[in-house]
């Protein structure tokens, strides 16, 4: 027989959380600080939302790009939060969570042999989804010492006359660093001069703490050359709804619309309607949360340095990302031994590329008494290993 | 400060000076001072538990009973509703607009300590003009926090 398999597919690493997850699967009584998603049940307007659409038997296809009233209320919402000006009728695809947003992008924009910068220690599916649509990944390790930001310099440093896109994930997951509108502005003037695309995965943008997020596209002449990726997920704790969206230039959002269309067809038309109640009616709701978060943050942070852990203070997403170099173990053998030795579950930084080596990811998407009760531990094993 | 304080502690009384210090931003002397105002000027006036009942052994009974009063010359529902709300079994008093006037939440081991209660000492009061007492049957939501089913974490352990 034929082998049935396509090589660059083949040749695609799984996910390094993944081998990971199945360790902790095994472990029937451990806890968590290991997820990517919020603790908060959806607020229940928005669910209540989902369900009257179901009852009325809105249960058919909606038009590719999305509903319009979403669409309509998407642009609101990005004018009202990021000083953002796009057209509903050309500028905006609805699409099944930001990670189908992410793929259908690069896939819309990419040719066999563009060179696609990827910011790393970052999300896990930037890399596979540049090598599916043909294009080169070149990666930017982050420093520790800039708090894991993008610098210009860096940028600089990486570009080549085959660049193409940068992918800017920020406020970023593992890290939990931000970008200031300054720091941003540095980055718009290379893209700019350089002729470049950004991907800026704008899905944490609601979760940042003392300052406001900005998006790169709000910058001077930086709207028609960025693709800006959000969703539902984080800010309104939809991540199982699968709901996210892509706003750009038309031309773009246009191809990006025919891979949709021929490959999702539409997103999901419940989470849809619920959607439209999220943006209509969901403020309070994430500022609540916002609230919560930064307190649990503060919390862990804290706990974290007095374990003595060098420890950035992020001021973004979920995340901290403490550094664990001075304990001599490696991310993956410091997340091995606390598993079997404390039943606490950590995400080693190598799992969001090289260069988290000696990081973990600690979210903080869980309950001030989960959280004590798993840093306690965690304080236990640190102190034992020093 | 004062109000960050009091919704950090509205749902979890248990966290201390030091941690609500962490979780503010704040300096734990400021946080401890503030908390200590607070109680001095009755506006944290006690940190009770909040225990399902129904759960336990004991039997217990609440019964939420309205109530129609005549208002007092001078003092209005006031003294009325400071006689009701002195008696032990009294959780809580509201006063009311609409159809009657004193809303009486009372705790009792049993219908007839309850029963009891209304017919020996609500009900005779002078100024009380009629009762109506509702039994509860359960209790799905107290302060905020659902009663009747465990919360849990459906999440994956691991997720990116």
């Amino acid at each position: 027989m034929r082998n049935p398999l396509n090589n660059k597919v083949v040749n695609i690493q799984p996910s390094g959380i993944r081998k990971f997850f199945d360790i902790v699967s095994e472990m029937k009584d451990a806890i968590s600080l290991g997820v990517g998603e919020p603790d908060f049940d959806t607020p229940w307007h928005i669910r209540e939302e989902g369900i009257y659409s179901l009852e009325k038997g809105k249960t058919f296809y909606t038009s590719n790009s999305g509903l319009i009233e979403l669409r309509k209320e998407i642009c609101n919402y990005l004018y009202r939060r990021c000083n953002l000006t796009y057209d509903y009728r050309h500028d905006v695809l609805v699409t099944v969570g930001g990670s189908e947003a992410i793929d259908v992008a690069l896939r819309a924009m990419l040719d066999e042999g563009d060179e696609v910068l990827i910011p790393q220690p970052c999300y896990v599916s930037y890399l596979p989804c540049v090598l599916l649509a043909d294009g080169k990944p070149v990666i930017i390790e982050l420093k520790h010492e800039n708090q894991f930001k993008l610098t210009k310099q860096e940028l600089l440093d990486s570009i080549t006359d085959k660049t193409k896109v940068l992918v800017l994930p920020f406020p970023n997951n593992p890290t939990g660093a931000i970008m200031t509108e300054e720091e941003l502005k540095e980055i718009a003037e290379v893209v700019i001069e350089k002729d470049l695309f950004v991907l800026s995965d704008e899905i944490y943008c609601e979760l940042t703490y003392g300052t406001k997020h900005v998006s790169i596209a709000s910058l001077p002449g930086m709207k028609e050359r960025t693709i800006v990726i959000n969703g539902f997920s984080k800010s309104y704790a939809m991540t199982g709804w699968r709901l996210g969206y892509a706003a750009g230039p038309s031309n773009i959002i246009e191809q990006m619309t025919k891979i949709h269309q021929f490959a999702i067809m539409c997103a999901p038309t419940t989470s849809q309607y619920a959607a439209v109640e999220a943006l209509r009616a969901g403020d309070p709701d994430v500022q609540m949360m916002r609230e919560d978060y930064d307190k649990r943050r503060r919390y862990v942070v804290n706990a974290l340095r007095e374990m003595g852990l060098e420890c950035f203070e992020p001021f973004g997403a979920f995340y901290v990302f403490p550094c664990i170099k001075n304990l001599g173990m490696t991310s993956d053998e410091f997340a091995n031994a606390l598993l079997q030795e404390e039943k606490v579950a950590v995400v080693p930084g190598t799992a969001f590329g090289e260069c988290g080596e000696g990081f973990l990811r600690i979210s903080y998407a869980y309950s001030i008494e989960n959280l004590k009760e798993a840093l306690g531990r965690m304080d236990r094993f640190v102190k034992k290993h020093s | 400060m004062r109000e960050k304080i009091l919704k950090a502690i509205d749902k979890n009384s248990k966290l201390t000076a030091k941690e609500l210090a962490v979780m503010l931003g704040a300096e734990e002397a400021a946080v401890a001072a503030t908390i200590k105002d607070l109680e001095a000027e009755s506006i944290i006036c006690g940190y009770p538990t909040l225990i399902n009942w129904d759960k336990t052994e004991s039997e217990k009974v609440t019964a939420l009973i309205e109530v129609k009063v005549t208002p007092q010359r001078g003092q209005g529902f006031d003294r009325i509703a400071e006689r009701i709300y002195k008696f032990d079994e009294v959780k809580s008093v509201y006063l009311m607009s609409g159809g009657f006037d004193l809303t009486v939440i009372i705790d009792g081991k049993s219908m007839r300590e309850v029963a009891n209660f209304v017919s020996s000492k609500l009900a005779p009061m002078e100024a009380v003009l009629s009762t109506a007492t509702h039994f509860v049957l359960k209790k799905y939501k107290e302060h905020g926090m659902p009663l009747v089913h465990e919360i849990e974490d459906e999440r994956m352990l691991i997720t990116p």
